[in-house]
This record gives structure tokens, C-alpha cells and sequence, in this order.
């Protein structure tokens, strides 16, 4: 008997391993290009459904089939993640400075931002506020934040993309509103984030945070993330479109260097352009995303608050000179959270 | 662990075979998968002047984020203490119906994800959660708070205590006990004064390793600790996260918080191995 | 390890406090957990929890799962044999620095370990030209971070020292006597290992790689580092994170249905312990008798 078990015991170690390579090495189908889209947390569902919209609009055109890999993640550690070596062929990210900094590494041509319709954003998001239906604490605009007792959730832009959207919102909001006055910007600010009573990671975090937790008041949020929890939960979630906010290019960019190593440039271009036809446009609308098209967006006028003042990330001299005035160790954003009592 | 314990014998000429062999598989398998990337760290955390360094360990946050994850952990492994002896007490000594299955349901911190037990724990000890409803009562807050933090770390530790003591409190020899008590010594009074200084090197051992891990622990406890600054939520293993995920990617600061992580649980190893050895020698 | 029959000295109303507040314990910290883990993932009915765990993306998680836990297990047995060997049957300079090192995989933070390997073999780590040059040397292609082998090395990093941790303290109790009569006598070492050796481990062996198995499966942290891709590269875990983060009602609901999976395979494994901690048992006594 135990000399059975010897026996038996080598063989199914060897039987096992086998299985393991096999198994590595099972997902070589020739026919099948395969394409990896690089992409942030908030475009899962999008993207979820733009791969099929994609892949049967190619197969009918050209009779290639192709697999699209999805990846997300928070955008700036997306963008670590290619530049370190993950098999990126296209690139679709929340800021053009996360995809520049890609370029930096001499994975993506300079001049990708013009290779593209509208600097290479096929859809633009916004920032709004998500509160409780009945709206308690009757938050209209930024400012209706400082009150006390209001519970803010937002992510933390030291480490989330979509945070330093919101704080750049709120701080152009309060530049208007003092008329550039950078001390009391700066007070303003203090006493928005003296009221953040959960800072999550990212912006998926914060969202399943104020959601499913039931923490806080008021979400500052993507608006598409907003639309998405409203049409989630009829009826127990209220969009509040501030006065400004700030206009949201997400870029995409075909990472070239990966592409033409895997021989894929060409599916590449076409996955990102095909973005900008009518079809994938008005996917984009349903999903929450302002679509790039005027004529589309027009269109969902009705879902979109068109009226907003925004503005962009030009008005802070790009997302460079943003990172070194707000977000750097030592900058604008560490001040006022030191400043927290 | 127990590799420094061994009687102490005279050197003898090594008469086993394999020395040559298994020393070389073993130091290079170690090098090779643990040693190595751990020393790009180091090399790392390195590229920065000595001032550098100590800028970037001696921050605000950064220092706020040590003593969060020490404190926390440092209560989580305490009450493991008290429970995990108290556990692996129940286990040996005591036979009742269920022991085996308790006895079964030690290690499963070690194997549920710790991103499932993560996210389980926040939604079960936030105010909508049953047990953080429970815990409103006693005007306690469950998930974002440092409380929520020292659950998630008192479940991530659960094993390593229980299963330190479990085997030395089988090894325990009951006549001392017998004799203690037949010579009038209270029951409590025979744990504290007989059991309870044969037990104290694995409680301390168990102690270390969950103290350890409790530091670097990541994915049970960003869900729950609500990473605030403001509250001292926030633990080590996030703000090297941080780091790496912010717009402008820190290497270097991230490499220099994992060094100063990395040295406190090899000490920390260090000296449990240390408490260890000297038990084995002293049992021995 | 012969944990089996309790004393059976029983203490008065102590006893039952004890086991009270124990059972309650283990209530509270574990099983209301697990207990939570699978009333929500039947929170939208079996059709549901069916369709959520039926998925090609999880179907995919699991195979990388489970060639990552293979892999690992085997690595690490191999590991583990060769350091209880060498640690117990030796005494040399320097043992106990090299005992502790073994350990560190088991409290490093994993964020640190996926950190190293991403500064040791990503595109910038200095380590990547001599990959290349390998790969270029057997014209392979593979890459040790953002891909499989790279899921299977972090895997392996986590769950480094757990076979060697239960061999140790098991061949120190034994002492080396056999070995060195044997060796004296001339057998071989791999016979020495086979006779003798491998017969008084057999238990603890299983045993640590049960709870290698278990910590393989469920590791989270230092994978998530090194695997981006879902679909590809995604293992149950980082799946199951993925389905939490889409945030939406329903495919929480998922991440939990993809949880349960993962803890049932843990209920297995553990329970499977039980058994053979009872067989070890069973079997220590009739030598003992």
C-alpha cells in the first residue's frame, strides 16, 4: 500500500506540472489579434461595451477578429504600469499628462495628441456633486460645502487623478469668487476639506464609499460616474450641477512602440478611431460621457447640463505646471491639509 | 525560524551528506527570489542623499502613518495575545463538540484574500453594517476610524499566536501543574506562576509575527482604515502607495519608506528568532 | 505535532467560561465574516451567483490561479526540503541570520515585494538587460512582470518560507542521531533522506503545503503589483477587486459570489488540514504504543 502511494505521489507532481505548462501555453490562437487597452477605473463599463460594439464593426469590415484585453486602474498608476513594462497597445486615460508621461519614457511618438480629432479626446466628463435624494443639507454650489456639519467624501489627490479634478474645480470656483485672491482661495479650501470626512484612493473607492457604505453627504464626483450611480438607484440620488466646474479631456494615444513590436499599429489606430464615429459617440453618451461630437451631444441635452461654466486645465497652465503649484510634496494642496484643524 | 536552534553540541566533522548541496540550492534560491529584488530597494532608497532620506522618512505623514500602523498593530497583536492564549488553551486542554471544527476555522485569515476580508470587514463594521450598528451603541464608529484599522489587524493575526502556543502547550508537562496544585496552589495562581513562564517565549514569538505583519499589512485594511491623514487612518503600506500612484510617480520615497518598513520587521524577525533559540536552549 | 486527545483534567465553571468566550471569539472575528461573505453573494438569488461565477473572465482568474498556486507549492516544497536539510542537519556560521531571512517573505508588507519586483525586472529595473539577454540566448519572450510568470513569482516571493517553517521545529525535535548512524553506516544521502528522514516529516510536509496552497490562492497585495490585465493576467482575487471596484450594486454582488469561491476552496484546504493533523496523530500513537 505505502509503496503504491510512492509510486503514485512522483507521477501526480509530474502530472500536475504538465497541466501548469499546458495550460500556459493554451491561449495561442492565430486567427484572433489581440489588442490590450490600457485604460482608468471610471471607463470600465464604457469600454466594456465599446470592445463589443468594436470587434463585430472590424470583423464585418475586414474579417479580422480581434480580442480586446481591457486593464484598470487609477490613471496615474496605469500610466507607471506601461512605462515599467505592461503590454500596452493603446492607452485611453483620464489626463493627457499621464500619457506624456509615457511619452517621456520614448514608448509613444511625440505628436500623439494631434494624431486625433479634438486633441485626441473622443469624450469629455465633468465634475458634479452626488447627494441624497431630499438633498438635507441643500447644497446648490461649491460653497454650500463649507457649512458645517456638511460630510464631504472625495477621493485623495495625492493619489487619484480624478481628486486633483475635483480639488481644481472647487479652487477655480473660489478664485472667481475672491477674485484670485490666493489667501483666502486657500481658506476656502481648508474649509471644504475640513468637512472630507473619508478620503479614499481613488475614484471608484470614494463612489462605493458614499454609496454602498452610505458615508457622507455630498460625492464630489465624475459626472458620469454620478449619472451611472443615479440610473443605478432611481430615485435615491440627486446630481447638483455647480456654477463652474472643470472640463475633463481624457486622451487615448496608440502606445507605439509596444504596438509595433506585437504587430498590432494598424487594429490599434483603428480601435481608437473608430471612437469617434457616431455609433461609439452616442455609446459614449448613454455611458455618461460628454461625446466630442457637437451634433451627438446635442443630443443628450437632456442628460448633460450644458449651461455649466467650465474650465479647463489650460487656465492652471497645463497639467505640469498644476502638479508643481498643487500637488507636489510641499505645494498648494499639502498646505491647506496641514492647515486642517 | 528555529534554524539557530540546536543542542549545543561539540563541532563534529559533518558525517551527513548534502551540506554542498543544499547550501547551494538554498542560498541561491533565497538570493535569487527574495534577496535580490529586495536589494533594488536598498539600491534605491539609496540614490537619495543622506539629508534626502531623512527628509523624506521624517515627514509629517510619513511619521503619523509609522505610528498608526505600529500602535494599531501593537493593540491588534495584544489582543491576539490574551485571546490566541486563551484559544490555544481551549484547543489543548478542553474536549468539547466543535473543538475540531474551532480548531479548523485558526488558519482561515491566512487564507481568505486579504482583499475579500478587507472589504467583508468595512461593510460589516460600517454604521450600516450589523456589527457596526452594534458597536453605534457603545457610541463606537466600526470602519474608518482606527478602531475599524485594529479589527481588520486583529483578524489578519489571529493564526500566528494560536498556532505558537498550541504546540508548546501540548509539550507542557502536567505533572509540574499536579505537583503546584497538590501542594495548594491555586488553580489561577499555578497559571501565572507555573504555565504562564513556560509559554511567555511563544506568546512573545507569536506576539512578533503578528506585530510584523501587522505593520506591512495592505489589502485587509484600506478598505476599512478610510486612509484620512486628518484622522491618523492612514498606514504605511498606503502612503508607499501613495507614492507610486501620484501623478509625479516617487520611487525614491517609496523605496525609502519601504527600507525603514523593511529593517523594522527583520529586527523584529531577528529578535523573535533570538527569543526563540534561547527557549529550545534552555528547554533543551 | 500530536494535537489530538485534550487532558482529560477538567477545570469546574472556568472551563465553560473559557470555551464560552473563545467560541464567541472565533464567532465574532471569523465566522461572521465568512458568514458574510456568502450571504452576499446569494444576495441576488442562485441564478445570479451562477451566472457571476460562470463568466470568461473568471473561468480565466482561476486558471491563472491555479498555475500560479501549483507552481508556487511545488517551488517552494523543493525550497523548503533543501533549507530543513540544510538548517537541522548543520551547524555552521551564520545560520541564524540565514534562518531569519527565509522568514522575511512571511512579514514583509506585499506591497513592498510587488515593489521589488517591478524595480528588479520592469522596464527600468536592473535586472531587465540580463532577461533580454536570456530570452535572446533561448529566443523566448517572456517577461517576469505584467504577465504570468511574473503573477507566479510574487506568488512564490509571499508564500516563500511556509513549507520550511513546518519542517524545522519537527527535525529539531527528531535530532539527527538516525541521519548520522546512517551516514556512518554509508548510505547515500538521498537514501538517508527517503529511510529515515522523509518518513518523520511526511505530516508536517503535507501540512505546510496546505497552508502554502491556502496562502498561494488568496494572495492579493504583491499580485496586484506585477498583474495589470484582466482576462489575461488577473488572478481570483484581483478579479474579485476588479468586480468590487466597478462599483455598481450587481457586480458587487459578483465580487462577492467570486469570493465565495475562493473561501470555499480555503474551507477545503482547512478542513483537509483537520484530516491530516487527525491521521498524523493517529498514526504518532501506534508508533508511540
Amino acid at each position: 500500500m505505502l509503496r503504491i502511494t510512492r509510486k503514485i505521489i512522483p507521477v501526480l507532481l509530474a502530472a500536475l506540472l504538465l497541466a501548469a505548462l499546458t495550460a500556459c501555453g493554451g491561449s495561442g490562437d492565430s486567427d484572433v489579434i489581440t489588442i490590450t487597452n490600457v485604460s482608468y477605473d471610471p471607463t470600465r463599463e464604457l469600454y466594456e461595451a465599446y470592445n463589443e460594439l468594436f470587434t463585430a464593426w472590424y470583423l464585418e469590415e475586414t474579417g479580422q477578429e480581434v480580442e480586446v484585453i481591457q486593464s484598470h486602474g487609477g490613471s496615474g498608476s496605469q500610466a507607471r504600469s506601461v512605462i515599467e513594462g505592461a503590454d500596452a497597445d493603446v492607452v485611453t486615460l483620464a489626463l493627457a499628462h499621464d500619457i506624456t508621461l509615457i511619452e517621456q519614457a520614448g514608448l509613444i511618438e511625440s505628436g500623439w495628441i494631434d494624431e486625433l480629432p479634438e486633441n485626441s479626446s473622443p469624450y469629455t466628463s465633468t465634475i458634479v456633486l452626488l447627494v441624497r435624494a431630499g438633498n438635507e443639507k441643500n447644497i446648490q454650489d461649491w460653497d454650500d460645502l463649507l457649512a458645517d456639519g456638511v460630510e464631504i467624501i472625495t477621493p485623495d489627490p495625492k493619489s487619484s487623478g480624478g481628486a486633483c479634478w475635483n480639488f481644481l474645480a472647487a479652487w477655480y470656483y473660489a478664485g472667481q469668487l475672491y477674485d484670485g485672491d490666493e489667501e483666502l482661495q486657500k481658506e476656502f479650501m481648508t474649509a471644504l476639506y475640513s468637512n472630507v470626512i473619508v478620503m479614499d484612493s481613488g475614484a471608484r473607492g470614494a463612489t462605493t464609499t458614499f454609496v454602498e457604505n452610505g458615508q457622507g453627504d455630498v460625492l464630489i464626483a465624475w459626472e458620469n460616474e454620478a449619472l451611472q450611480t443615479v440610473s443605478e438607484y432611481p430615485g435615491e440620488y440627486e446630481i447638483i450641477t455647480p456654477s463652474v466646474s472643470i472640463l475633463a479631456e481624457p486622451s487615448v494615444a496608440v502606445v507605439d512602440e509596444n504596438a509595433a513590436d506585437n504587430g498590432t499599429a494598424q487594429v490599434a489606430y483603428d480601435y481608437l478611431e473608430y471612437l469617434y464615429s457616431d455609433e461609439a459617440q452616442r455609446l459614449a453618451g448613454e455611458y455618461g460621457y460628454r461625446p466630442s461630437d457637437q451634433d451627438i451631444l446635442a443630443e443628450y441635452a437632456d442628460t448633460f447640463d450644458l449651461t455649466v461654466t467650465l474650465c479647463s486645465i489650460d487656465d492652471f497652465g497645463g497639467w505640469d505646471q498644476a502638479y508643481e503649484d498643487f500637488f507636489n510634496d510641499g505645494a498648494i494642496f499639502d498646505e491647506i491639509y496641514e492647515a486642517i484643524e | 525560524m528555529n534554524g539557530a536552534v540546536q543542542q549545543k553540541k561539540h563541532r563534529r566533522s559533518r558525517v551527513i551528506p548534502g551540506f554542498g548541496l543544499t547550501m547551494g540550492v538554498t542560498v541561491s534560491m533565497l538570493s535569487v527570489l527574495i534577496l535580490i529584488p529586495l536589494c533594488s530597494i536598498l539600491g534605491k532608497a539609496f540614490t537619495l542623499t543622506p539629508a534626502e532620506f531623512f527628509a523624506v522618512i521624517t515627514k509629517a505623514n510619513v511619521l503619523k502613518a509609522f505610528g498608526t500602523s505600529i500602535l494599531c498593530s501593537f493593540i491588534a497583536a495584544a489582543v491576539n495575545v490574551v485571546f490566541g492564549l486563551m484559544l490555544a488553551w481551549v484547543l489543548v486542554r478542553y474536549s468539547f463538540p466543535g473543538r475540531r471544527i474551532l480548531d479548523g476555522l485558526i488558519e482561515l485569515p491566512f487564507a481568505m484574500p486579504t482583499a475579500v476580508a478587507g472589504i467583508t470587514l468595512s461593510r460589516m463594521y460600517s454604521d450600516q453594517g450589523f456589527m457596526g450598528k452594534f458597536l453605534l451603541n457603545f457610541g463606537i464608529q466600526g470602519s474608518y476610524t482606527r478602531v475599524g484599522l485594529t479589527i481588520a489587524l486583529v483578524f489578519v493575526g489571529i493564526p500566528f499566536v494560536v498556532r505558537a502556543v498550541q504546540p508548546v502547550l501540548e509539550g507542557l508537562d502536567e505533572q509540574y501543574e499536579e505537583a503546584a496544585e497538590m501542594l495548594g496552589a491555586s488553580r489561577i495562581r499555578t497559571f501565572f506562576r507555573v504555565i504562564l513562564p513556560e509559554l511567555t517565549p511563544a506568546l512573545l514569538a507569536g506576539f512578533g509575527l503578528a506585530l510584523a505583519r501587522g505593520i506591512g499589512e495592505y489589502g485587509s485594511v484600506i478598505y476599512i482604515s478610510g486612509n484620512s491623514e486628518k484622522n491618523g487612518t492612514q498606514v504605511v503600506s498606503y502612503v508607499i502607495m501613495q507614492k507610486l500612484n501620484a501623478g509625479n510617480v516617487d520611487y525614491e520615497g517609496a523605496a525609502a519608506i519601504a527600507l525603514v518598513l523593511l529593517v523594522i520587521s527583520f529586527a523584529l524577525l531577528f529578535i523573535i528568532n533570538l527569543i526563540q533559540a534561547r527557549a529550545a536552549r534552555r528547554l533543551g | 505535532m500530536n494535537k489530538n486527545k485534550p487532558t482529560a483534567r477538567q477545570g469546574g465553571a472556568g472551563k465553560y467560561i473559557l470555551i464560552a468566550v473563545s467560541v464567541l471569539f472565533v464567532l465574532v472575528m471569523l465566522i461572521f465574516p465568512l458568514g458574510a461573505v456568502i450571504g452576499n453573494s446569494l444576495k441576488n438569488g442562485l441564478a445570479y451567483y451562477v451566472s457571476a461565477i460562470s463568466t470568461k473572465y473568471v473561468a480565466s482568474a482561476m486558471r491563472v490561479t491555479l498555475i500560479a498556486t501549483v507552481i508556487a507549492v511545488l517551488v517552494n516544497t523543493f525550497f523548503g526540503l533543501m533549507a530543513a536539510w540544510l538548517l537541522t542537519k548543520f551547524r555552521f556560521r551564520g545560520q541564524g541570520v540565514l534562518a531569519t531571512a527565509i522568514d522575511i517573505p512571511f512579514s514583509i508588507s506585499p506591497v513592498i515585494a510587488g515593489l521589488a519586483y517591478i524595480m528588479t525586472f520592469g522596464r527600468s529595473g536592473w535586472a531587465t538587460p540580463a532577461v533580454e539577454w536570456l530570452n535572446d540566448l533561448f529566443g523566448t519572450d517572456i517577461s517576469l512582470v505584467f504577465s504570468v510568470p511574473g503573477v507566479v513569482l510574487a506568488t512564490i516571493f509571499v508564500t516563500f518560507p511556509f513549507v520550511s517553517r513546518e519542517l524545522i521545529p519537527v527535525l529539531n525535535a527528531n535530532g539527527r542521531d538516525e541521519e548520522e548512524a546512517a551516514a556512518l553506516m554509508g548510505a547515500g544521502g538521498w537514501r538517508i533522506f527517503r529511510k529515515i528522514t522523509l518518513p518523520q516529516i511526511k505530516w508536517a510536509l503535507l501540512y505546510g503545503v496546505i497552508l502554502c496552497t491556502a496562502r498561494a490562492l488568496g494572495e492579493f497585495g504583491a499580485v496586484y503589483a506585477v498583474s495589470k490585465t484582466r482576462g489575461k493576467t488577473f488572478t481570483l482575487p484581483l478579479e474579485i477587486d476588479a468586480l468590487y471596484m466597478s462599483g455598481t450594486a450587481d457586480s458587487i454582488t459578483a465580487a462577492f459570489a467570486v469570493s465565495s469561491l475562493l473561501v470555499v476552496m480555503a474551507v477545503i484546504l482547512l478542513v483537509l488540514r483537520a484530516v491530516v493533523e487527525h491521521i498524523a496523530g493517529k498514526n504518532g500513537k501506534k508508533e508511540a504504543q
